[in-house]
């Protein structure tokens, strides 16, 4: 039998939990900072304009396709490699409505003049009052999920754990928003999808912890809290790790050969999956610990005498 | 050792041979393709079929397959991209405003399947190439178009009813009324109430006064009508472009979101969906000298000066004969082998044409082609509406007998004739509308994505797989055959909703194939843990289905909210993504609860006796 943990750890976790605190806290504190300093590399989704693709038959200097472009009248245009150096990413200020054609049509003048080759791969038009309610859909799509699974973790395990999840459910896409700030990856709605997404899985994960906790706090009788929780962690680790081994996995193969359209995302999902174990290991049952967890929120109302309960 | 129950081994066999039935149209795939429809919506006959075939064999370009659909469209089946675009330049230049062709894909899979109904789920535009529009409706706009119209009806009804008025004009989501003499208010109320008793009539600020003004339910009543005035407008008009699987359909409140798979000329489509077209039909003033006017310009009394196509100037009667709102249909024809439109009228338009052609044989009538764009553009940071407007008159022709509400337009060339014939069929849209998104995916970007994305799933898949088997040998190669079904349950499940494959929607799919591995990964585990406190594999095997099961729902379910959010509350890319984790989540709960439960027994169960399981 292959095994990465041969037997059942016993980390205490719980013992030194301020420590975690401190680093999710400095790491929350740090992710806000670098938003707000860096900035979210938005793209057109929320930012409204024209966004063409270009292809070309090989590669292609960026100054010259500025220069191309500049002399075709264009202004305030950024012009960038996506994916390879033989493709271009060129982002323009909002157009009116019907104009994103024409546009089109004045930059591929400009960019077969560099090269005969030259092809319109994709060109995307989003008018300003679109971007403005996308951002506000995502917004609320954060804060209804956020709402939604804190209700069920308090139906299925008490509002201590509710919380417990909901904090480190929210810490997670924090952490990995300031990360994609950072790195400066582009900011569009399938990177929103897959901010929601990891807060899908960090809850995932949390909720197989706290469900193995709510079995040990019932045949744990003579245990301390911390202990219940501590064992409940060690028990479900090879679990986790297999688990995000094989998600990360799957979600770098589709950052390294999914193409340039879906690198931010799977970029976003890979941080994400990181963070969501460490939070559900580390985080979730510390602050449910703090807020009082105890055998007493797992007790059956009326005793019949559940064979589960038996130690 | 406890027997698993048969039925539940019959399930899954029934879910998995009708998913796999379902799903198998996509193993064949599609390749790309040319729908032919006439413009005159008959169908396209054998001839017609076997003589572009022969056309095409002529010029090199090699055909798959060949046929023609219940619809009566023709569809032509091309191994690859280039020379299903070398047959569309081909069939253009042949057969010139004969067909409308659009760009498509057809099913690779044989006729059985076919005949079946089952066909390839469809591919998003990200994954096909096309364009995505998304327009807004001018609401307001509506709102004070039929203010404008009561206006005008309120002094059409004040005058016939006899009584003064000093003013009478739009305020607010109302018309107030000023009249001369204030002891007349109960006429006017009446006229009014007589006009639209609905409407909800006060007394203004002033004695003389009357303000009638709508409801908040008939301003939305009209907002929602324009809406989907607009709707069917725009629809008729994309049906006209002649695009396979098009779709039109209202997004949010006030916008209308129309996807045309396929489409690549962003202007010449934006252009045609956006104009509104219209025609009058005038008699011609030959009492005056058109140059004169031109010269002055200023146009005699009772006339209006306008220009024809060549520039020249001509003058036409102010009265309006008929108009394009009396307008029933109008089809392309060709009469002594010129271009025509063939035009009718309802009776009213009809009758009036029939007095008309009576009382002036052999004088000349104009028909006026009027153009209307309206554009948002940005000026100094604002947004302005520009409205630009084109009339022209298209043709001048002596009356040369009787007609009522049958005749033929000549005066324009082929392609001009049809698509005026499709503009006029298509209707006139309610209220104004703006293109506030629009994104256009090249064919060869859309086939590079589906090419990136199906070899990371299958990578990422191989990998998972490898590890699964090493890591967990027997129950390993059962997961590895779970997560295989969890795949076709989710492309069968895609193709029975008849949900469209995105780019994110394949990353859903490589998703959930990394967490369906955890559902097979905590009952292992489970089992696992069973052996290890001595438990019998039997009782293990049991127990860990039976302990895993709250974890594994519990998981599940929050990660299946989160993804009803998403696709409650995003758009687009956000949706398709949501859709696909929704289907993988239900499907691993089916695969890895009672699936691999049946497999496990199928391996296990008929043994007398297992010493020992391979996990």
């Amino acid at each position: 039998m292959m095994q990465f943990l041969k037997k059942v750890p016993s980390i205490r976790f719980m013992q030194r939990r301020r420590q975690w605190y401190w680093l999710s806290a400095a790491m929350i504190v740090a992710s806000i900072a670098v938003i707000l300093v860096r900035g979210l590399n938005l793209t057109v989704d929320f930012t409204g304009g024209v966004v063409l693709e270009v292809g070309f038959s090989q590669p292609i200097d960026l100054e010259r396709a500025r220069e191309a472009l500049d002399t075709a009248g264009f202004e305030d245009f950024q012009v960038r490699n996506f994916g390879t150096a033989s493709e271009l990413e060129v982002r323009l200020p909002p157009a009116g409505t019907g104009e994103a054609a024409g546009i089109a049509n004045r930059v591929m003048d400009a960019m077969r003049g560099l090269d005969v080759a030259a092809e319109l791969r994709r060109t995307e038009s989003v008018g300003p009052q679109v971007s403005r309610q996308l951002g506000e859909q995502a917004a609320l799509a954060v804060l209804m999920t956020l709402l939604l699974v804190l209700v069920y973790i308090a139906l299925r395990f008490r509002w201590r754990f509710g919380v417990g999840s909901l904090v480190a459910s929210l810490h997670d896409p924090i952490v990995a928003a300031g990360a994609i700030a950072l790195l400066q990856i582009p900011f569009d709605l399938n990177v929103v999808a897959a901010l929601l997404t990891i807060l899908g899985y960090s809850v995932n994960d949390t909720v197989v912890i706290f469900d193995r906790i709510r079995e040990r706090f019932r045949s744990m009788r003579k245990a301390t809290p911390a202990e219940v929780i501590d064992r409940a962690i060690n028990e479900t680790l090879g679990r986790t790790i297999i688990v995000a081994g094989c998600a990360l996995a799957s979600v770098l193969f589709l950052a390294v050969l999914g193409g340039e359209t879906l690198r931010g995302f799977a970029v976003a999902l890979s941080i994400g999956i990181v963070i969501g174990t460490y939070s559900s290991i580390y985080v979730a049952g510390a602050i449910a610990l703090d807020l009082g967890a105890s055998a007493r929120d797992f007790m059956p109302p009326e005793k019949r005498g559940d064979v589960d309960d038996l130690p | 050792m406890q027997r698993y129950p048969l039925w539940k081994g019959t399930l899954v066999a029934a879910v998995m041979a009708v998913a796999i039935l379902v799903a198998l149209p996509n193993w064949y795939g599609e390749s790309p393709a040319l729908q032919l429809s006439r413009h005159d919506r008959a169908a396209v006959d054998a001839a017609a079929a076997e003589r572009i075939e022969a056309e095409l064999q002529e010029a090199g370009v090699s055909l798959e397959e060949r046929f023609v659909d219940g619809d009566g469209r023709l569809w032509l089946r091309f191994g690859a991209v280039p020379a299903q675009l070398a047959a569309r330049d081909l069939i253009q230049r042949n057969a010139e405003g004969e067909f409308a062709i659009a760009l498509t894909f057809a099913s690779r899979a044989p006729a059985w399947l076919a005949g079946l109904g089952l066909e390839p789920m469809s591919l998003g535009l990200d994954l096909r190439g096309g364009m995505h529009l998304v327009y807004e409706v001018d609401v307001a706009g509506a709102v004070s178009q039929l203010l404008q119209r009561m206006e005008r009806d309120f002094r059409k009804v004040l005058r016939d009813a006899r009584i003064q008025y000093q003013d009478v004009a739009v305020e607010g989501d109302g018309v107030r009324v000023q009249l001369r003499d204030p002891s007349q208010v109960a006429d006017a109320r009446k006229a009014i109430v007589d006009y639209d008793a609905t409407l909800a009539v006060t007394d203004g600020a002033a004695p003389g006064t009357l303000v009638a003004a709508l409801s908040e339910d008939q301003v939305r009543q009209r907002q929602d009508f324009a809406i989907q005035q607009n709707i069917t407008a725009l629809s008729n008009r994309v049906d006209a472009l002649g695009v396979a699987e098009s779709v039109v359909q209202r997004q949010g409140l006030n916008r209308i979101a129309v996807q045309l798979p396929g489409v690549q000329d962003a202007s010449e489509v934006v252009r045609l969906l956006g104009k509104v077209a219209t025609l009058e039909f005038r008699l011609v003033d030959t009492a005056n000298s058109p140059a004169e006017a031109a010269r002055t310009g200023r146009a005699p009394l009772g006339t209006r000066l306008y220009r024809e196509r060549n520039g020249s100037p001509v003058l036409l009667k102010r009265d309006v004969i008929a108009t394009g709102e009396q307008l029933i249909d109008a089809s392309f024809a060709a009469t002594q082998g010129e271009p025509a439109v063939s035009v009718r009228l309802d009776s009213r338009g009809g009758e009036e044409m029939l007095r008309t052609t009576r009382e002036n044989l052999n004088r000349p009538m104009a028909v006026v082609f009027i153009e209307r764009d309206r554009e948002l553009v940005e000026r100094d940071g604002r947004q302005v509406v520009v409205d630009r407007s084109k009339e022209e008159v298209i043709s001048v022709a002596s009356i040369r007998g009787v007609f009522s509400n049958n005749f033929q337009i000549t005066g324009l060339t082929a392609v001009e004739a049809t698509e005026l014939a499709k503009l006029l069929r298509a209707g006139a849209l309610a209220a104004p509308v703006y293109i506030v998104e629009q994104r256009v995916i090249g064919p060869s970007l859309g086939q590079d994505n589906i090419d990136d994305g199906v070899f990371a799933l299958t990578v990422a898949a191989l990998a998972i797989f490898a590890f699964m088997i090493v890591y967990y040998r027997v129950f390993g190669v059962i997961a590895c055959i779970v997560l295989t079904s969890n795949v076709i349950l989710i492309i069968a499940a895609l193709g029975l909703f008849n949900a469209a494959l995105t780019l994110p929607g394949i990353a859903g799919i490589v998703l959930t194939i990394g967490t369906a591995v955890d559902a097979n990964i905590l009952i292992y585990e489970r089992i696992r843990e069973e052996l290890e406190v001595g438990a019998s594999p039997m009782a293990a095997i049991s127990a860990g289905f039976d302990k895993a099961f709250s974890a594994i729902a519990d998981s599940n379910v929050t990660m299946f909210l989160s993804g009803v959010v998403l696709f409650m509350f995003g758009s687009g890319p956000v949706r398709g993504f949501a859709v696909t984790m929704c289907i993988g989540i239900v499907a691993s709960m089916f695969t890895a609860l009672v699936g691999s439960r049946a497999l496990i027994h199928l391996f296990y169960g008929r043994r007398r006796r297992i010493e020992r399981l391979a996990i």
